[in-house]
């Protein structure tokens, strides 16, 4: 590990490139398999306005389902997962996650208020914002007043309390909602799901999860010193508070742009930082920009799989928790053994 | 630049920890905080740093009331080493150290390589330096705590304030410490340090603080201070402070506690 971890450009590369070849596959297969060449000219068309000579509805197939559900897939890996370092590093907890810490529950519930009330998709967003800031500044709240000699074991069950409140809102949000309509679409989006990115909606979800992103990456360095007891934070020159209430209010405003498009597939924001961790050491400057690129891999490969391999589509986040379950168990045993 | 504290009471909202402490620590000086277990030697050091509001009385860092001063600035002045720090994060040694450099970084900015050479040179003053690359969370407690110090030296602030600095160390490592604090006051830096050990402070401390019962019951020259009424009031049993000859024939106070023992 120690050789490794020098070879960030490397692994740097290689997520690149990984990510590249994905996106080629994920154009091409499907229901209706298209050509990487026919994929060129049909985007190649798309992007300059130009004629492919492509049928009809080879062009619309990869203009109109495959690009916004790849870009989609893109796009929610990789914010879920730079939140999840984000939060990881903020809370000095490597057991915590977008969905641990509840905050993809109440996300999910400020959404499904919105689609509820049939509000438009930067409603839903906000909504969603307020969802899971409101379900994060809940859980710092809970679990500093419980305190407790293990917290990092009290701010996970925290997040699983909050997380189960938001859950019943959400049950409450089913209920009231109309059976024949809203129901069976609320449910689908809930269980994550790519079918729902349509062309209109990305750039609602992609500019809030730029505009999130920046702060994080301007404040790499400070993430780090964050890691350390609050006391050392402070005494290094770092205002706490401050960077502290930002990297919550971007790491949130991610999670919630992804969970407004994709509905709450979990997991991702855990095991992606992980994984970029182990490859190339702890600093938040190679960790994070490695977390974008494995978590976009990671979501596009996983909902490539869910939308082919099966007779039907299966909801990527059933997937994802099939890979995020045992990776938290082990994770879970490393933290206790090291603290026992 | 001078550190200094004046009718000083430290604590929490809620509890007094100690109150009446009086001191100045100048440039290229070291102060020692002694006292027993649970006195709040670190709550005081806490305070000094600003970490903590005083309660009453005030701490100025030259001139200026410490919580005056923006937390940056603070920082690039006085340097903290803790007892310990736990990180859950594999860190390397050397990513640890430069963490040291954080408030001469503006808030956006990344390591520089002037950032790199203070840090790998702190490294090798601790002796250090050949295991920049080993991840922090695989060394002992001892290398762990050369390395808070190695921190500490990183971020060139002229003050210190260090809490029981020796107390994991070896005693091979312990005198580098030393030896290392007293190069520190010759290149004009001020020291305070708390420790457990009256050997360490009669060895190089200019100046000792003794606090026992929330209260500094002296305050002084080392060489004054530091004396046999005051180390057995201070720890509660007979102490006895001897001179011993050095091969070189430089006379040299140590500590012995005295007391039936057994035989």
């Amino acid at each position: 590990m120690i050789v490794a971890r020098r070879r960030f450009p490397l692994w740097l590369a290689i997520a690149c490139a990984g990510l590249a070849v994905l996106v080629a596959w994920s154009f091409g297969v499907g229901r209706f398999p298209v050509s990487i060449a026919d994929v060129w000219r049909a985007l190649w068309a798309a992007l300059t306005g130009g004629e492919s000579g492509l049928p009809a509805n080879v062009q619309a197939v990869v203009t109109q389902v495959r690009a916004p559900r790849v870009a989609g897939a893109i796009a929610v890996g990789a914010a879920l997962a730079a939140a999840g370092a984000a939060y990881q590093g903020l809370f000095k907890n490597p057991l915590v996650s977008p969905d641990i810490l509840g905050v993809t529950a109440g996300c999910a519930l400020g959404a499904g208020i919105a689609i509820l009330l049939s509000l438009p998709i930067g409603a839903i967003q906000a909504l969603a914002f307020v969802g899971g800031l409101l379900a994060v500044g809940l859980v710092v709240a809970v679990s500093t007043w419980v305190g407790g000699r293990d917290p990092l074991l009290t701010l996970v069950l925290t997040g699983v309390v909050v997380g189960s409140l938001f859950g019943a809102g959400i049950a409450l949000v089913k209920y009231v909602s109309d059976p024949y309509n809203q129901l069976p679409a609320i449910t689908f989006w809930l269980l994550g799901s790519f079918t729902g990115a349509l062309p209109r909606d990305l750039p609602a979800t992609l500019a809030p999860i730029a505009v999130g992103l920046v702060p994080l990456i301007l404040l790499r360095g400070r993430l780090d010193v964050l890691s350390l007891s609050e006391d050392e934070a402070r005494s290094l020159g770092v205002n706490v508070t401050v960077v502290r209430l930002t990297v919550i209010v971007c790491a949130t405003l991610i999670t919630a742009s992804a969970v407004a498009l994709a509905g709450t597939i979990g997991w991702v924001g855990l095991v992606i930082p992980h994984a970029a961790r182990l490859l190339v050491g702890a600093p938040f400057a190679r960790v994070l920009p490695l977390s974008l690129l494995l978590g976009a891999a990671f979501m596009l490969a996983v909902d490539t799989i869910c939308r082919t391999a099966f007779g039907t589509e299966v909801p990527p986040g059933v997937v994802t928790a099939f890979v995020g379950t045992p990776v938290f168990i082990a994770l879970l045993a490393i933290s206790f053994r090291r603290s026992a | 630049m001078t550190l200094a504290a004046r009718g000083l009471r430290y604590g929490f909202r809620d509890r007094v920890v100690g109150e009446e402490v009086d001191f100045a620590l100048a440039p290229g000086e070291i102060a020692c905080v002694l006292g027993p277990n649970g006195s709040g030697k670190t709550t005081l050091l806490r305070t000094l740093l600003g970490l903590l509001p005083a309660l009453a009385g005030e701490v100025t860092l030259d001139g200026k009331p410490l919580h005056a001063w923006p937390t940056r600035e603070r920082a690039t002045r006085i340097a903290y080493v803790p007892q310990a720090s736990e990180s859950y994060f594999d860190f390397t040694l050397r990513e640890a150290v430069e963490m040291g450099r954080t408030a001469h970084q503006g808030v956006f900015a990344s390591t520089s390589a002037r950032d790199r050479e203070q840090a790998a040179h702190a490294l090798e003053r601790m002796g250090l330096a050949a295991l920049a690359e080993r991840p922090i969370q695989r060394m002992s407690g001892g290398e762990r705590q050369l390395a808070l110090i190695a921190r500490a030296l990183a971020t060139e602030a002229p003050h210190l304030l260090m809490d029981e600095p020796a107390a994991s160390l070896d005693f091979g490592n312990q005198a580098l410490i030393l030896e290392e604090l007293s190069a520190l006051r010759g290149a004009g830096t001020a020291v305070l340090f708390s420790t457990h050990h009256p050997d360490h402070a009669l060895r190089i401390a200019d100046r000792a603080i003794l606090i026992k019962a929330g209260r500094a019951m002296a305050s002084g020259p080392a060489g004054e201070v530091l004396n046999r009424e005051n180390l057995s009031a201070l720890y509660g049993r007979p102490i006895d402070v001897a001179t011993v000859t050095s091969p070189d024939g430089t006379p040299r106070r140590v500590c012995v506690p005295l007391g039936t023992g057994h035989r």
